[in-house]
């Protein structure tokens, strides 16, 4: 814990000193520049198979980053962010079906009411200074009230969900395009580089500065005159709105959703692994996540439908793809409790 | 009702702050004051046929001491080890499943299948802690072991799922038949189910307060270091205390199984109720949890009058979050 602080301190004051102000942030933006360019240029050697598989991916790391904002940088452990998830796409659905509305308003809508109820519930959480384990059953059951909720509720169509109506033309506006165009693939990973820029962006600011201090000791960051509570929720707000882009894409690229795509407790936990398996509070550890536990569970869940002549005992095994993340998981919080990223980064810089 | 158990919920802690052990003793009472007099909103105001009315407040009492069942072993590990065992739900499920393999391969019983699978899951939770957790509670790490505890539950479903399939799946009964109360049809085996889970709660009560065993359980549970101090091997009493949450929910697995339809997935639900029943219990309590567990079940039930489907559960939920609200504790937890 103290060397927790200590580190913290430390680069705090690093940040202070001019010589290395700017280097460290800048190297992080040249990565994701150059991450970005490669990730780009994929999909120009890529089946239609492999996109899906990799727009899967980049949906997973989305909400990984987002999680990795609130539970990583802030300390606020949430089980429930399928809530989130779940009010982006159906807000999406909701918008562009009944009133014909585009996409893009409708995610930006999505977000911004996904901000406001995380941070209600974070605040009415806080206030009674629910903590650790108790936060994480709270966000739960509030994740579990709204897929009740919406599963009871006429105008959402119930269990049924939303389809998207398929248009007669193609546009960015509607954002709906030929099958199989690479603009599938393309938009999510706009979308994912701007969340990385965010979050660098966001950890090196004074409000991620004070996050990340509150996330460390919260008694010490108060009595220094940090105001706890404002920046837990700007945190909080930042991570759902987040959430509910990658939502409203989930609807636009799979056309249809429903309340176990948008609200059940296995997107909640789509949000967390990834970020557990690559690193918790770090930039890239959601996505290095993602990039394992996407392909990991698309690849198992394609094989077992289709499976080649050596595996066919494999046949109809459902499961298999979620017991394998699963034991990840175990073995990751068990051996590398940092991560995947977390646990390279330590080493190298031995 | 939601509202006249959230009154009851929502008011005391007012007083509570002042004079807390008169608390501790009027909260209960107010709860139970509060559901009496739902019930009698319910029957006079209600609008319901009163049979019906009478039918599913004894199916709620019978459900509730089922949730209690699972809802005990829970409390004990988070009141003990601090830990909020995710898994809870499924390792119900896996003493299903256990109860039903014994029952479809070697033809045995399912009341004699429970005795049996309660050593084996007593096992698998001394097992869990002691390979998967106990570095981790001790050197305590809060979200290790809830993220632990979650690959447990992921892993325990999706491994049921690829064995048996998704299809449900039945447990023959031995005990058929029912008989009327007040004309309430009440089924042997939901009876013997309820008084299994009270019986279970009784001598978990009494193992807690009367033996060198519960007092070292209790000793760890209100200080460990202080416990490790004088003698007591704080790693064991973890692994054990984990032990006996999973021979509750072995206990409860059995019991119910008779008269649920079984899938991979059936314990999710539990989980979920399990967790909003130890929160209104408070935390650690025993007791709470058994009351907790009575009064959803009634919440549940009667609340399906109203609300059709699985719009009862909005109540149950809506419980939960006033709870955690207005009296994080619950009603027989400790002041935090």
């Amino acid at each position: 814990m103290t060397d927790m602080v200590d580190k913290q301190v430390h680069s705090a004051a690093d940040r202070d000193d001019p010589r290395l102000k700017d280097r460290s942030r800048s190297r992080a933006y040249l990565a994701l520049l150059v991450v970005a360019v490669v990730l780009a240029l994929l999909p120009l050697g890529m089946s239609d198979r492999v996109e899906t598989i990799a727009v899967r991916t980049l949906i997973f790391a989305i909400m990984a980053v987002a999680w990795n904002l609130m539970s990583g940088y802030g300390g606020l452990f949430s089980f429930g962010h399928a809530a989130f998830f779940g009010i982006g796409a159906y807000t999406d659905a909701y918008l562009v079906v009944d009133h014909s509305v585009s996409p893009w308003i409708a995610m930006i809508v999505g977000a911004l009411l996904a901000a406001a109820a995380g941070g209600a519930i974070a605040f009415l959480c806080l206030r009674y200074r629910l903590a650790g384990a108790y936060f994480a059953l709270a966000t739960f059951a509030f994740a579990m009230m709204f897929l009740l909720v919406v599963q009871n509720l006429e105008i959402l169509h119930k269990t049924e969900g939303f389809n998207l109506p398929i248009l007669p033309t193609y546009s960015w506006k509607m954002m709906q395009f030929a099958q199989g165009s690479r603009n599938y693939y393309w938009i999510p990973l706009g979308i994912l580089v701007v969340a990385l820029a965010g979050t660098i962006a966001f950890v090196g600011s004074r409000a991620g500065q004070y996050a990340q201090a509150i996330r460390d000791d919260e008694v010490a960051a108060a009595s220094l005159g940090i105001n706890a509570l404002r920046y837990r929720l700007v945190t909080v707000a930042l991570s759902c709105g987040l959430t509910a882009v990658a939502g409203a894409y989930y609807t636009q690229y799979y056309f249809f959703v429903g309340p176990d795509q948008g609200f059940g407790s296995g997107v909640s936990i789509e949000a967390m692994i990834p970020a557990v398996i690559g690193g918790i509070g770090t930039v890239w550890g959601p996505v290095i996540g993602a990039l394992v536990v996407g392909p990991l569970a698309e690849g198992i869940t394609s094989i077992l439908r289709n499976p080649p002549q050596v595996l066919s005992f494999l046949q109809g095994l459902t499961g298999l793809d979620v017991a394998v993340y699963a034991v990840l998981l175990i073995v990751i919080v068990l051996f590398m409790p940092k991560g995947i990223y977390g646990t390279l980064r330590d080493r190298w810089r031995k | 009702m939601t509202l006249s158990t959230s009154q009851a919920s929502a008011d005391p802690p007012a007083a509570e702050t002042r004079a807390f052990s008169l608390a501790d003793a009027r909260l209960p009472i107010a709860v139970t004051g509060a559901v009496v007099l739902a019930i009698v909103l319910v029957y006079t105001v209600g609008g319901r046929d009163p049979g019906l009315v009478t039918q599913s407040i004894v199916t709620g009492l019978l459900l509730g001491g089922v949730y209690a069942l699972v809802s005990v072993g829970l409390t004990l590990i988070f009141g003990v080890l601090g830990i909020v065992n995710f898994a809870q739900g499924s390792m119900l499920t896996l003493a299903m499943f256990l109860v039903y393999v014994m029952g479809h391969s070697f033809g045995i019983p399912v009341y004699v299948a429970t005795v049996v699978a309660i050593p084996i899951m007593f096992g698998f939770g001394w097992l869990v802690q002691l390979l998967l957790l106990n570095k981790l509670t001790i050197s305590g790490n809060e979200n290790g072991p809830l993220l632990i505890t979650l690959g447990l539950s992921l892993l325990i479903v999706n491994v049921l799922l690829m064995v048996f399939g998704g299809r449900p799946l039945s447990v023959p009964g031995t005990v058929d038949g029912s008989f009327t109360v007040l004309g309430a049809l009440v089924s042997y085996e939901r009876l013997i189910a309820f008084g299994g889970a009270l019986l279970v709660a009784l001598l978990l009560t009494l193992a807690l307060r009367k033996t060198s065993l519960g007092l070292a359980i209790r000793a760890v549970s209100s200080n460990s270091q202080g416990a490790a101090l004088v003698g007591v091997n704080v790693g064991r009493i973890y692994a054990l205390t984990f032990a006996i949450g999973s021979a509750c929910v072995a206990v409860a697995g059995g019991l119910v199984a008779p008269f649920i339809s079984l899938t991979p997935s059936v314990g999710e639900q539990f989980t979920i109720l399990a967790f909003v029943i130890v929160v209104l219990g408070g935390l650690g309590s025993v007791v709470g949890a058994t009351v907790g567990g009575l009064v959803i079940g009634l919440v549940q039930t009667v609340g399906a009058l109203y609300l059709p489907g699985t719009g009862s559960l909005i109540l149950v939920f809506a419980v939960f979050v006033l709870v955690l609200f207005f009296r994080p504790q619950g009603m027989f937890g400790a002041k935090q």
